[in-house]
């Protein structure tokens, strides 16, 4: 079966992007996705579209990562634009559309080049500080990773909740859907922390 | 081989309220390369194989590894037994294959090229090379039970817990992984109902409603279990 959410999967390569370092390139994605937050402006959206594709084509993210990521997110982001059309006009609605894809695909051009351990090397130097507060870095690091990890698990259980209720004649019921997912991913979760520990991982 | 002792004065285990009992009075001392453990779903075979790194703790007595109570030395424990589920799924929590390796040798090592170049060895040794790079969601089931035991054998623990391996394996990959467990110059404790495989230990355990009603060498045990099964269906 195919990844049905593709966010964490490194495609290695050669590219600028690839060789940036961790911790800037994810300051800079976070710049990024201020600057698109924060730019009331529907001329700006389709600029940071703009960039966002040129960084992914710059990195050599393949067009099928593309096309998958932002199928999965112009459905929440169609929801989303729906309802600025409501509140504040047509112009508004495209203006948000446009800045989630952006952000969407910015975030898959910097997923698809870093290696999720090298993001948490950055993110275990960065929180290191904090371990004279009793934080453990490595455990925050470690839940951070554990959360983009757990999307595509997330995803396929999701789709084989669905099949399997399906498959009962209980598609149209969310309760017979909702249910056994939410069980489901519970369990998973704590097989998922017996695995941590068995592995060592939270000792 | 490392001891791995269930003391004398006999390990229970209970659940929390302490309504069931999970594993009667067990005192075992296990020290043969290859150990089974067979019985039926539930008989507390998985309860006693989580004991031996501490993913279940007794309730009364203590579990040994090589002199290290699991109680007391949990972490040094952990760090000779390796364990293998029965799920790979909830095993494997990084998006690529060579990532989750590499999440196994974050305690081991801490240059990340260095992590990056290990991990890739222990990929090529288990045959899965062209899949580094690969999602772990896009691997078959036999592939992702060999990663999943990749990644416990990378950091080369002294024993290897495998809790029903070949469970959700077809025919081939249930033998593939089945004689790289066998194979290994590790000590390996194999919880599994394949009967065959159980055979080819050296000591194979049988465990029925909590208790160990037979125990001795691989066929013999496994005879003694086929005909327990047999006599209760007749």
């Amino acid at each position: 079966m195919s990844s049905p959410f593709l966010v964490g999967v490194h495609q290695p390569g050669d590219s600028w992007v690839h060789r940036c370092p961790t911790g800037p390139k994810l300051s800079l994605l976070a710049l990024f996705s201020l600057a698109v937050v924060l730019t009331r402006s529907a001329a700006a959206a389709p600029v940071f579209l703009a960039v966002a594709l040129l960084l992914a084509a710059v990195a050599g993210v393949r067009l099928g990562t593309l096309v998958r990521a932002t199928r999965a997110i112009l459905v929440l982001a169609l929801l989303a634009s729906a309802l600025q059309w409501w509140i504040d006009g047509p112009a508004k609605a495209a203006e948000t559309l446009v800045d989630l894809v952006a952000l969407a695909l910015a975030a898959i051009t910097v997923s698809a080049t870093t290696p999720v351990n090298d993001v948490l090397d950055t993110l275990v130097r960065a929180v290191g500080p904090l371990r004279r507060v009793g934080v453990d870095p490595e455990r925050v690091a470690l839940a951070f990773s554990l959360a983009i990890g757990a999307l595509p698990g997330t995803v396929a259980l999701a789709l084989e909740t669905r099949d399997a209720a399906r498959a009962r004649g209980l598609g149209r019921h969310p309760r017979a859907y909702l249910t056994p997912f939410v069980v489901r991913v519970v369990a998973r979760a704590h097989e998922q922390g017996d695995a941590l520990a068995a592995r060592g991982l939270s000792d | 081989m490392p001891a791995l002792t269930l003391d004398a004065a006999g390990v229970t285990v209970a659940t929390a309220d302490g309504e069931r009992v999970l594993l009667e009075p067990t005192t075992l001392s296990l020290t043969e390369r290859r150990v089974g453990v067979i019985g039926a779903n539930g008989s507390g075979k998985s309860t006693m194989a989580r004991l031996l790194n501490g993913l279940v703790t007794p309730t009364t007595g203590r579990v040994l590894v090589d002199g290290l109570d699991v109680a007391e030395h949990g972490a040094e424990v952990r760090r000779r037994v390796g364990f293998c589920f029965t799920d790979p799924a909830a095993q494997l929590v990084m998006p690529t294959c060579v990532e989750d390796v590499e999440l196994s040798l974050r305690r081991f090592e801490r240059d990340p090229a260095a992590r990056r170049r290990r991990a890739l060895e222990v990929l090529e040794r288990h045959g899965l090379a062209e899949h580094a790079h690969q999602s772990v969601h896009d691997l078959s089931g036999g592939q992702r039970q060999l990663l999943a035991l990749a990644g416990v054998l990378a950091t080369d623990p002294e024993v290897v817990v495998a809790d029903e391996p070949t469970t959700l394996l077809d025919l081939a990959n249930s033998r593939r992984v089945g004689d790289l467990l066998l194979s290994l110059p590790q000590q390996l404790v194999l919880l599994t109902h394949d009967l065959d495989l159980a055979a080819r230990c050296d000591r194979v355990l049988v465990v029925e409603h909590g208790r160990v009603v037979a125990d001795g060498p691989g066929p013999e045990s496994v005879a003694a279990y086929v005909d327990a099964v047999d006599r209760a269906h007749r």
